[in-house]
C-alpha cells in the first residue's frame, strides 16, 4: 500500500540530486571571501530546513493521530521525526565541516542558529529512549503523539530564545542568510532545497514501505503459529 | 458533575497533605541543592559569584534540585492507583493536570525559599538583587512546573522512570533557563542590582509559561486514557 510510487519517486530524487549537485560545483560562483569551502552551504541549509520541517511536520500528523486515532498518523509522525533527526545528524557534521573551514573552529556557541538546532536535535533524539521505554502499545503511540506536539510548539520558542540571548553581544546574521544573494546562488539554492525535500519525502516513504510490510510478515508469522483451536483451523491472517 | 475548583482543591490538597506527612521529597531537594553549593564552590575555585556566574549556578542548581521533584511527582498515583481514582471520578481530567502543576509551584517556592537565602549567604556580597528575584522565580517556576508535570506524568508509566524525566526535560528546559540566568544575571550584578533587559526575559518566561501552560492543559486528557 504504501509502495506504491516509490519507484518514480526515487528516481526523481536522484535526477534532482544529480542536477542541484551540477550546479552547484559547476553553475554557482565563488563566493567573494569564503571561497569553494562555502558551496557545502548548498547542502547544509537545505538539510537544516528540511529537517526542522520535519520535526513540525512531526508534530502535526502527531496530533491527526491524537484527533483521529488511527494508527497510520502515528506511524508518518514516528518516521517524519525519524528521518529528520537523521538528518539533523548530517547538518550537525556538515556545518561542523564548514565552520572549521570557514571559522577555524569545530564548533561555536555564539550563532544562535547552531545552538537553537543542536537543542532541538537532543532533543528529539530523546524520543527513541522515551517511547521505547514504554510498553503498552497504545500508550506508547499516544505518548508518542504527545511528545511530538510538545516538541513542535518548542522549537519557535526555542529559536527565539536562543536568538535573544545572543542578539545582545554578537548582532550579526547568520552570514549566507537569504537576502543579498547573487541569482545564481540564490538559483542553486532552491535547487539544493527541492531536491532535499524531495530525498525526505522519498525516504519516508520507503521507511513507511519497509514498516508496513514486515509489520505484515509478523502478522502472517503470528497467525501460522497460533495454536489450532478444537473447532476452526483458521490460518488466513486477519487483515485490519 | 463535581465543579473543577473544588476538584483542584481537593487534589492540591491531598498532595500538599501527603508531602507534609511523609516528607519525601522537599528535604531531599532543599539538600540537594545546598551540598551542590558546596561542589560548584570547589568546582569553579570561587568563594563569592556575581553577575552571570551567580545567576548560572543559582539556576543550574535549582533545576537539577526540581527534576528530584518531578521524578517523584506522579508515584503516588501510580502505585496507590490514583490515576484510575481520577478516570473514574465524575470531573474533569485535566484538572489533574493544574493541581499537579500548583502542587509542584509549592514545592518549587518552598525549596526557594530554603535555597535562596543559603545562595546569598554563601556567595553573594550585596542582597539587593534577592527582592526582584523574587518575580523572576516565579515566573520561572511556573514554567518549570507546567513542563515537569507534563513530562512526568509521560514518564511515570515507563520502565526507566528516573532516567526519562532529565532526558527529556533538561532540552525543553533550555529555553526557560535561557531568560531565568538572563534575568538574573542583572539582578546579581557586583555593584548593586540593575535592571537592563529584565523586563524583556520576563516577557520571554511569560511567553514560555503561556504555552507550555496551554500544551500541557490541552494534551493532558489523552495521557490519562487507557
Amino acid at each position: 500500500m504504501y509502495g506504491k510510487g516509490l519507484k518514480p519517486l526515487s528516481i526523481a530524487t536522484v535526477l534532482m540530486l544529480a542536477v542541484s549537485l551540477s550546479l552547484v560545483f559547476f553553475y554557482a560562483p565563488l563566493d567573494a571571501d569564503q571561497g569553494f569551502v562555502q558551496k557545502i552551504f548548498y547542502v547544509h541549509v537545505p538539510l537544516a530546513v528540511v529537517a526542522l520541517f520535519g520535526f513540525m511536520a512531526g508534530g502535526v500528523f502527531a496530533v491527526l493521530h491524537l484527533r483521529s486515532d488511527d494508527r497510520k498518523w502515528d506511524a508518518y509522525s514516528y518516521v517524519a521525526i525519524h528521518i529528520s533527526v537523521i538528518f539533523g545528524v548530517a547538518v550537525l557534521i556538515t556545518g561542523a565541516i564548514w565552520a572549521k573551514a570557514s571559522w577555524g573552529h569545530w564548533w561555536v556557541w555564539d550563532e544562535p542558529t547552531l545552538v537553537s538546532f543542536l537543542i532541538v536535535f537532543l532533543l528529539y533524539a530523546t524520543y527513541y529512549p522515551f517511547r521505547y521505554a514504554i510498553e503498552d502499545r497504545d500508550r506508547q503511540a499516544r505518548y508518542a503523539s504527545v511528545f511530538a506536539v510538545t516538541a513542535g510548539a518548542f522549537v519557535p520558542l526555542n529559536f527565539m530564545a536562543v536568538r535573544m540571548a545572543e542578539s545582545l553581544v554578537h548582532p550579526r546574521t547568520f552570514a549566507t542568510a537569504e537576502g543579498g544573494m547573487p541569482g545564481e546562488m540564490m538559483l542553486t539554492f532552491l535547487v539544493s532545497l527541492a531536491a532535499m525535500a524531495l530525498l525526505f519525502t522519498t525516504l519516508v516513504k520507503f521507511e513507511l514501505t519497509a514498516k508496513s510490510a514486515s509489520g505484515q510478515v509478523k502478522r502472517l508469522r503470528r497467525a501460522l503459529d497460533a495454536p489450532v483451536s478444537g473447532g476452526s483451523s483458521r490460518i488466513a491472517p486477519e487483515v485490519s | 458533575m463535581t465543579p473543577s475548583r473544588t476538584a483542584f482543591a481537593a487534589i492540591l490538597a491531598k498532595d500538599l497533605r501527603a508531602e507534609l506527612r511523609t516528607l519525601q521529597s522537599l528535604p531531599a531537594m532543599a539538600l540537594f541543592a545546598v551540598t551542590t553549593y558546596v561542589i560548584f564552590r570547589f568546582a569553579l575555585d570561587r568563594t563569592s559569584l556575581s553577575g552571570s556566574l551567580a545567576a548560572g549556578v543559582l539556576w543550574a542548581t535549582l533545576l537539577f534540585a526540581a527534576v528530584l521533584g518531578i521524578n517523584r511527582l506522579f508515584v503516588a498515583e501510580r502505585e496507590e492507583g490514583g490515576f484510575d481514582a481520577i478516570r473514574l471520578a465524575p470531573i474533569d481530567r485535566s484538572v489533574l493536570f493544574t493541581a499537579k502543576v500548583a502542587a509542584l509551584m509549592v514545592y518549587l517556592l518552598a525549596l526557594e525559599l530554603v535555597a535562596v537565602p543559603i545562595f546569598a549567604i554563601f556567595f553573594l556580597d550585596d542582597a539587593g538583587g534577592l527582592l526582584p528575584l523574587v518575580g523572576v522565580l516565579v515566573l520561572a517556576d511556573f514554567g518549570l512546573a507546567a513542563t515537569g508535570t507534563l513530562i512526568s506524568s509521560m514518564a511515570v508509566n515507563s520502565r526507566a522512570r528516573d532516567l526519562l524525566v532529565p532526558l527529556v526535560l533538561l532540552p525543553l528546559a533550555v529555553p526557560l533557563m535561557i531568560a531565568a540566568t538572563g534575568a538574573t544575571d542583572p539582578l546579581l550584578q557586583a555593584g548593586g542590582p540593575s535592571y537592563d533587559r529584565v523586563d524583556t526575559w520576563l516577557m520571554v518566561l511569560g511567553l514560555y509559561d503561556l504555552i507550555f501552560g496551554l500544551v500541557g492543559y490541552a494534551v493532558f486528557d489523552f495521557l490519562l486514557e487507557d
